[in-house]
């Protein structure tokens, strides 16, 4: 339970970090809140021969409201931002999701951006990020890009981060005051992994429109289109009918056809919760 | 080229760190190696084995520290990362009497038996009440969600800090 030999380097810039990233791609790996890579490093599932500590990192914390919305630095702790949208700031899906990451001593070091490189795919945040179209700027030695959150996840802890990138910070659009949001999830204790979770908005003004994202049921945060569609012309005991022609991951305690039962339950009562039709 | 970790020797990496903190009010520097975990640094290399070391990924809370004025694992911390920081450790709390109602309340409930997780029970409650905690049992549940007792007490430690949040002073 001790990890394995590594390198340590703590880097003072954004700069420094992807130097040490594309020094030799794949040796290292971002040590941010470490509320999954440590671990991994105890358990010797993960075993880099360099660790690039960026919790010193200048201006890591950024937390910044205006007008393009909410942007996240990749030192923002789940703590910061729960603290941030308890206040009626920030975004009411990532202050319905925020409580169930954890516990509050991992929210306290664990942080935003860490969870989405990760992409556990049965974590609440990728799939918030992919419900508001989330973008991430991304960087490595050879500059910055910008991508959107559904191309980011690609699988089961799959990302398109390459070996020397890093998250520089993720930028939640602004909430629209018509959508009301929601997260819910069924764990088999208060914290532990979603067996089934969704992320779920509504927008009952003008033209209803709906967004629905699974998570812990695919490799990936899963949009759920036809849902969406059912939901807002048909209601929602037509959006779970759709949830039979998905393909949903299976394995373990909870075959794929529980999965699917549990998500339509989810998808019950998210509905009721955002006054959207039976 | 380091031949063991591949890197560069341009590239500022190591394998010890000279590090200093404050721990508990007092200041401390040490050299660790940079595998150590920072709660296994607080107890072998500063003799202060109130914070306890269950599982070592961060689900069982019996390591819960103060760091920089959070409760954190301090198995999911290196020692490395604790330079500059302030570090409160059980020891510490209990010393400076932050703690005392809440240790009253266990003791009245009986809110332990072998004791093991009651460190990082006590440190947890401490800042769920200063957060604003109050009596209500499934919150304090959810607040204790992360600390696992292995003598299966909950409700009597949930029994503690209840009654405890009854009494703190922003109840008053």
């Amino acid at each position: 339970m001790k990890p394995a030999p590594f390198a340590y380097a703590r880097p003072g810039t954004l700069a420094e970090a992807v130097a040490l990233l594309g020094a030799e791609p794949g040796a290292a790996r971002i040590l941010a809140g470490g509320q999954s890579l440590m671990p991994m490093l105890n358990f010797r599932l993960a075993q880099p021969a360099l660790l690039v500590d960026i919790n010193r990192i200048a201006d890591g914390a950024v937390l910044r409201q205006d007008a393009d919305g909410l942007t996240l630095g990749p030192l923002v702790r789940h703590a910061d931002l729960l603290r941030h949208c308890a206040a009626g700031r920030g975004h009411p899906l990532l202050a319905a999701a925020l409580p169930l990451i954890a516990h509050s001593g991992i929210r306290n070091r664990g942080t935003v951006c860490g969870s989405l490189a990760l992409a556990d795919p049965a974590a609440e945040l990728p799939a918030c990020a992919v419900a508001l179209d989330a973008e991430l700027d991304l960087v490595s030695p050879r500059g910055t890009r910008r991508i959107g959150a559904e191309a980011f996840f690609r699988g089961i802890y799959e990302t398109a981060l390459a070996e020397d990138e890093m998250i520089a910070a993720v930028r939640f659009p602004p909430a629209d005051p018509n959508w009301r949001w929601t997260c819910l999830e069924v764990a088999r204790r208060q914290g532990d992994f979603a067996i089934a979770g969704l992320a779920a908005g509504f927008c009952a003004t003008g033209a209803p429109a709906a967004r629905l994202v699974a998570f812990g049921v695919a490799e990936r945060p899963l949009r759920l289109a036809a849902a969406e569609a059912a939901l807002t012309a048909r209601g929602s005991d037509a959006a779970v009918a759709t949830l039979a022609d998905l393909d949903l991951l299976g394995g373990g305690d909870y075959p794929a056809a529980y999965r699917r039962q549990v998500l339509g339950t989810l998808l019950t009562r998210a509905a009721a919760a955002l006054g959207a039709p039976a | 080229m380091s031949a063991r970790t591949g890197m560069p020797d341009s590239l500022d990496t190591k394998d010890s760190v000279d590090i200093s903190c404050r721990v508990n009010g007092e200041t401390v520097a040490a050299r660790v190696p940079v595998r150590q975990s920072l709660v296994d640094f607080l107890r072998h290399g500063l003799g202060l084995t109130g914070s306890h070391v269950g599982c070592e990924h961060g689900v069982c809370g019996a390591c819960t520290i103060v760091l920089d004025g959070r409760c954190v694992r301090g198995c999911l911390l290196l020692a490395a990362q604790a330079d500059g920081a302030e570090i409160e450790t059980i020891e510490g709390a209990t010393a400076s009497g932050r703690l005392d109602a809440l240790r009253a309340e266990f003791v009245t409930r009986a809110g332990l038996q072998c004791g093991f997780c009651t460190p990082g029970m006590l440190l947890t409650a401490a800042e769920f009440l200063d957060a604003g905690g109050g009596p209500d049992r499934s919150e304090i549940r959810d607040a204790l969600s992360g600390n696992y007792c292995r003598c299966t007490g909950y409700h009597a430690i949930v029994d503690a800090v209840e009654a405890a949040a009854r009494s703190h002073p922003r109840s008053a």
